[in-house]
């Protein structure tokens, strides 16, 4: 669990995680949006499935991938908040979805 | 293709330094991070920092720096990945998905540290993560800790962040300092042999005392440390205690940001001061390959001040390479900086003694230790691949696939070295290093394949 | 530290053989004082004696040492360091038999034959072992980008029926439909495949595992940090001196991949190997999402897709280049759109070991009967060939008559009338 420092301070970013609101303050990574949110593990490790929660916080560890904007694997404390942002835990290794097609 | 005379790789202190000194120099120069703003980690978020920010004035003292560097006719390019170097050949950069070629007469690395990682048993789990990640979260977000807080290992951050939990109003339920008794002797010892004035000790000191006045519980000479917990960390574990917690912070100094050096193959050399590897360097900074620099603590740990120095320094000698002053007016110029800098080396020897890390921080006792994060490969499956004949990462990366994940070894690296030493009795130093390639850091298939067309 | 081409390689002499090996071994190759010392062979050291000396734990050497130790031989396994060249760790990891052989019927018999003795190799060592090599034999394809590359690769396929003989070479040409039905998401560049049954993968550093493993499980003797200075040679009689000590045996295959070039001369034998480059891009985990692989993207069982190939004659470098890497990504993208997505998280370059015309060079000596050296490019495709067949002829002390034409004398300019 974690806190802001400020209550009612400048957490003016509105993000989604997991489909629920969550205030940021600006220049706030998309790992700590998910911490904010209250969840314990950010990601699903592809190998066992176990729970992982950021390490580092600075790019080293790739422990806190996540899925942002529809696009996986990514490491979420590289990535600042912007307004609308959509976050979501990875599951996982990634799904891959090539289009059905028949072409011509 | 974009050209520049000066690239410099990371904006901490020792980037923001030589950026800013380049500057006036009037060398054409390109300063490149990752991160979305200056500062480094040291310094991060520095820029939007207020006064009564509880990281303190050092931290904020930073913000001159970065203000250095704005002013200076330099291009910053932010959120920008170096993921390959030719040297003496381009440096191939992505930013927002999209690559771009720069070609650089000279470069810099001033990559500076990353936190030394602490394999102990159930460090993977959430709950678990390092000091420095703490202080991030503190300095970017805002956000403390809530619940019980655990600080464990050794090293001046430790005290350091505590103190910063203490300002914030979140102070820790315990800090387990993880230092072995001979240590302190042998710190002593390297006291009297080099004073290194009172300030800086002082300093240290000034943490502990703030966080003993908050009561805050301190246990000394721990050992065996174990973070126990189902879905997430529940408590702490340690030989002669336990403690109920949700948050356990791990500390063991930090250690240079070899990951490019390496790939580029420079030369590099076991420090046993500092328990690690680092590129071999001259006194400006020069590495093997002539084109290359290394400036801070990619170079060798010696904190924030000195980074900035040897930044400086690096400048300095580009800008004669480079052709604007000679070099009896760069070392006239250097003077000052040098002397500067061996006053903040002083203290190095008595915190590299006293901090030294225990033995089974270097290279976990426990088979079940994972040592690889990503990949999920314990210390019992990395000493019997050493066994089996791998009598270096490199084999050891091949026959249990440590090393293979998205990290590339940043975060094991200095693990394995240690275990194949252990097992195969023979120091650290000959266990090698491996040898990390591009991308640096993952780039998509579609961005490489447009590569020619992004320039 | 200066980088040799391949016409230094084949000079003759102990210095110039410590120069050659010393120059173009990687910058970050370390040898101590002692190993140093250990080149050169003193009297009155203690010899140890094998029924068998496999020179190389690679790919190949392991696959040989493993087939020699599960004959019952005595064997012992030499290797170099950890920074040597190491062609195995480069491996893509393809057991592929429909582009090899055009024109060398023998060499597409061989691989058959060894493609059909995988299956059984990988069950044995998951067995033995419990290493799974994740072997899976789906069959194969070459996906032809325009319609250039599909008559070429037709004319090809069919060149290789027609040269098989009473083997039979059981092969499909597919329109981009039908190759749409088999591999999902294939882009609208590839305008058709060839495909064959006899084609699969797997995993080529469990498989190294799994024959280092059974080796030493059989009794086999493994030591790393053992590069080879000097041998004394006679027949069926062989002193080795390595870094590690001097061993004895009647029997010497050299298996140490590039470094065969200088190592077979000590036998009598001529293995003139050349590095060619290659690089490989891997990606992200994901989800199963490919059935079969093709000569230039698979997927492992781990989730990753391996993007390859090149083929650059660079001499001994192992460089990546981002002309290379950018061109293997173009085409796999060409080939699944889809792939633009994910990250590539990792890549090499490492060197195949190239025998002038591509096939394998099998060879004994006749000058010393008992020495062999064995050296190809395919160290996993004919990895179940090389201990299934090959080390029980090496075992027997001969190799097969039907071997004869992978003889380096092939090389032999003949002489003018």
């Amino acid at each position: 669990m974690f806190r802001l420092r400020r209550n009612g301070g400048p957490a003016s970013v509105a993000v989604v995680v997991e489909g629920a609101l969550v205030h940021v303050v600006p220049g706030a990574s998309a790992a700590a949006a998910v911490l904010a949110a209250g969840f314990a593990s950010i990601r699903e490790t592809p190998v066992t499935g176990a729970g992982r929660a950021p390490y580092c916080m600075m790019g080293v560890c790739y422990d806190c991938l996540a899925e942002i904007d529809g696009i996986p694997n990514q490491q979420s404390c590289m990535v600042e908040t912007r307004a609308g942002m959509r976050i979501r835990r990875q599951l996982g290794a990634r799904q891959l979805d090539p289009p059905n097609q028949h072409n011509e | 293709m974009n050209s520049v005379e000066f690239a410099i790789i990371g904006a901490g202190p020792a980037g923001l330094a030589a950026a800013a000194l380049a500057g006036e120099f009037g060398l054409d120069t390109m300063l490149i991070d990752e991160q979305g703003s200056p500062g480094g980690q040291i310094y991060r978020a520095v820029e939007t920092a207020r006064a009564d920010s509880p990281l303190g004035p050092d931290y904020l003292a930073g913000s001159h720096l970065v203000a250095a560097m704005r002013a200076a006719r330099i291009e910053y390019r932010p959120g920008t990945t170096l993921w390959h170097l030719d040297p003496g050949g381009p440096l191939f950069l992505a930013h927002a998905g999209r690559t771009e070629t720069v070609f650089a007469r000279r470069v810099l690395l001033a990559t500076g540290a990353i936190e030394r990682p602490v394999p102990i048993p159930g460090w993977t789990l959430p709950g678990v993560m390092t000091v420095g990640a703490a202080q991030i979260l503190l300095k970017s977000a805002d956000l403390i800790p809530a619940g019980d807080i655990v600080l464990a290992g050794q090293g001046p951050l430790l005290y350091l962040l505590a103190a910063q939990l203490v300002q914030a109003g979140s102070p820790p339920r315990a800090i387990l300092e993880t230092t072995p008794g001979a240590n302190y002797r042998e710190a002593l010892l390297a006291l009297r042999r080099r004073w290194p004035g009172l300030r800086p000790l002082l300093k240290g000191l000034g943490s502990i005392l703030a966080v003993k006045r908050a009561g805050v519980r301190r246990r000394c000479g721990v050992r065996g440390l174990r973070a126990i917990g189902h879905a997430r960390l529940e408590r702490v574990v340690w030989q002669g205690g336990e403690i109920a917690a949700d948050h356990l912070l791990l500390h063991q100094g930090v250690i240079p940001d070899i990951q490019i050096s390496l790939a580029l193959q420079l030369r590099h050399e076991w420090d046993d001061g500092q328990l690690c590897w680092r590129p071999v360097l001259d006194p400006w900074g020069q590495t093997s390959t002539p084109s290359v620099a290394v400036a801070g603590d990619a170079g060798g740990i010696a904190g924030a001040a000195a980074a900035r120095l040897s930044g400086q320094l690096a400048a300095l000698d580009a800008a004669m390479l480079l052709g604007r002053i000679n070099g009896p007016e760069r070392d006239r110029r250097a003077a000052t900086v040098r002397a500067a800098l061996a006053r903040e080396q002083a203290l190095r020897p008595f915190l590299d003694r006293l901090y030294r890390p225990q033995r089974s921080i270097l290279a976990p006792e426990e088979d079940d230790t994972i040592v690889c994060r990503c990949e999920e490969v314990t210390a019992g499956a990395i000493r019997r691949a050493a066994r089996l004949g791998a009598s270096g990462p490199n084999q050891v990366k091949a026959f249990t696939r440590c090393g293979m994940g998205p990290c590339q070894g940043r975060i094991c690296g200095p693990i394995v070295g240690a275990l194949i030493a252990d097992t195969l009795g023979r120091p650290i130093a000959d266990a090698g290093t491996w040898r990390p390639r591009a991308p640096y850091k993952p780039i998509s298939v579609g961005a490489l394949a447009d590569l020619d067309a992004g320039v | 530290m200066t980088r040799t081409g391949e016409g230094t390689l084949a000079f003759p002499g102990l210095s110039a053989r410590l120069a050659w090996y010393y120059s173009t071994t990687d910058a970050k190759k370390r040898v101590s004082a002692a190993a140093l010392a250990g080149w050169l062979p003193k009297k009155g050291d203690r010899v140890e004696r094998f029924d068998a000396i496999v020179i190389g734990g690679g790919l190949v050497g392991a696959a040989i040492a493993y087939g020699l130790a599960r004959a019952g031989l005595g064997t012992l396994m030499l290797d170099e360091g950890d920074g040597a060249f190491r062609a195995s760790r480069g491996n893509f990891g393809l057991v592929w038999v429909q582009s090899k052989g055009e024109g060398a019927p023998h060499y597409q018999r061989w691989t058959r034959r060894s493609a059909d003795e995988w299956p059984g190799l990988a069950a044995e060592l998951l067995d033995r072992t419990g290493i799974a090599v994740d072997h899976h034999r789906p069959g194969g394809v070459h996906l032809c980008l325009g319609e250039a590359e599909f008559d070429d690769r037709r004319e090809r396929m069919e060149r290789m029926r027609r040269q098989s003989g009473n083997l039979g070479f059981d092969y499909r040409m597919l329109d981009h439909r039908e190759v749409a039905d088999l591999l999902p998401g294939i882009g609208p560049a590839v305008t058709g495949a060839s495909w064959t049954p006899y084609d699969g993968h797997a995993n080529p550093l469990a498989l190294l595992r799994a024959l280092h493993r059974g080796f030493v499980d059989r009794g086999g003797h493994y030591i790393p940090e053992a590069a080879v200075g000097d041998a004394t040679a006679a027949a069926r009689n062989f002193r080795i001196a390595s870094a590690a000590g001097e061993f004895a045996a009647p029997r010497v295959v050299a298996a140490a991949g590039l470094g065969n070039a200088a190592l077979s001369p000590l036998f009598g034998l001529n293995a003139p190997v050349r590095p060619q480059r290659g690089q490989i891009l891997v990606t992200e985990r994901a989800r199963h999402l490919l059935p079969m692989p093709t000569t230039t993207i698979r997927q492992t069982d781990e989730g990753s897709i391996m993007l390859g190939d090149s083929q650059e004659d660079v001499g001994f470098d192992t460089g990546q280049t981002a002309p290379v890497m950018q061109a293997i990504a173009r085409r796999a993208v060409l080939s699944f759109p889809w792939l633009r997505d994910l990250q590539i998280v990792r890549a090499w370059a490492a060197l195949r070991v190239m025998p002038p015309d591509g096939l394998p060079i099998y060879d004994q000596s006749e000058l010393y009967p008992g020495a062999f050296t064995v050296n190809c490019h395919s160290g996993v495709t004919l990895a179940a060939a090389h201990a299934n067949l090959l080390a029980p002829m090496i075992a027997a002390g001969a190799l097969d008559a039907s071997l004869d034409l992978f003889s380096a004398k092939r090389f032999d300019v003949p002489a003018a009338a």
